[in-house]
């Protein structure tokens, strides 16, 4: 009885979540954690390049950077960063639980996770209306008034601009693994996972975790940096 | 296949990582000039630290991974040291007169 895939026999000594490229379960595991890390990598050097730029800008604009932060809720940016820290113990918990093959606690924490994810782009959204309703979206055709700071309004837009990028590519992330946390709740619904097999949970919780880190490094970028400096 | 962190360990990271925030967010409201940056990055660097060691159990992976998790942040320093290092020397030469 054989087929394409080798012999029956052969299927039955092994995991059926065995690829036959790998020795063993414990070297796909590793191999796939570090493709993981690998795709890890170029997001590190995407979010760079932007935290670059930003620096730049900042260190030609300092006081023009510094007036933008009146504009910013640092509350709203602390709860957030609060809500990512609460979502990644929830989505830690998560991988712990499908490696130890509690299947109700997998499900119970992967939920839990995707809400306090959701909660996070709520509170995001309010804060984007916030900013719509003060005039500081500098999109083409103008939703824009500086008037507080004249002086500094061609150059607080460019701030802006990072502002919306930045924070909307990151929320463009938080989209995606919201996506990849539904398919890997479905899995674990189908009962594909157990304490032999759990790969997928563990390298979507790695994706998780990045895209918390890159909100750790945002918070105090956008919110905190400036507010104590003196504006002339 | 490793082994597995307690939830004591977890809840431990998350709790230092909540307060973290707030010190974060309180200490950015006092003037300290230059260091408030300088605070304000050191923090988010030991937080960044706590999550992919113990959160990502960066800690128990073999040692390739560890090395390509460190090599990311290493070329990034090494791309943004470049890039800062260019803006921050230009016009440190006379005009017309480099070579």
């Amino acid at each position: 009885m054989a087929d394409a895939h080798g012999t029956v026999a052969e299927h039955a000594e092994h995991s059926p979540h065995l690829r036959h490229h790998f020795d063993d379960m414990a070297q796909q595991f590793d191999s796939a954690t570090l493709g993981m890390w690998v795709f890890l990598l170029t997001e590190i050097m995407f979010f760079g390049g932007m935290f670059g730029a930003y620096t730049v800008y900042r260190g030609m604009y300092p006081e023009a950077f510094a007036s933008t932060s009146q504009f910013m809720n640092p509350f709203y940016g602390a709860l957030n960063t609060a809500v990512l820290i609460v979502s990644s113990l929830t989505m830690a918990l998560a991988v712990r639980a499908s490696r130890l093959g509690e299947q109700k606690m997998l499900q119970l924490f992967l939920i839990l996770t995707m809400i306090f994810g959701l909660a996070f782009l709520v509170i995001k959204g309010f804060e984007y209306h916030e900013h719509w309703v003060d005039m500081k979206v500098p999109i083409i055709g103008g939703h824009w008034n500086y008037s507080e700071f004249p002086q500094f309004a061609r150059q607080a837009q460019i701030m802006f601009c990072f502002y919306f990028f930045m924070t909307g590519f990151h929320a463009l992330h938080m989209v995606v693994r919201l996506g990849l946390m539904t398919t890997i709740f479905v899995m674990a619904k189908r009962g594909t996972f157990s304490s032999s097999y759990f790969t997928p949970v563990e390298i979507s919780g790695l994706y998780w975790h990045f895209v918390d880190i890159v909100w750790i490094f945002l918070f105090p970028l956008l919110y905190l940096i400036g507010r104590t400096k003196k504006l002339i | 296949m490793h082994e597995i962190p307690s939830v004591r360990t977890y809840v431990t990271i998350w709790a230092i990582l909540t307060v973290m925030t707030f010190v974060t967010y309180y200490v950015a409201q006092v003037e300290l000039g230059a260091w408030n940056i300088v605070v304000a990055l050191l923090i988010a660097f030991f937080k960044m630290m706590l999550v992919i060691l113990f959160f990502m159990n960066v800690k128990a992976e073999s040692p390739l991974t560890k090395l390509f998790a460190g090599a990311g942040f290493f070329w990034m320093i090494l791309l943004l040291g470049q890039f800062f290092i260019d803006y921050v020397s230009r016009g440190w030469m006379p005009e017309g007169k480099l070579w």
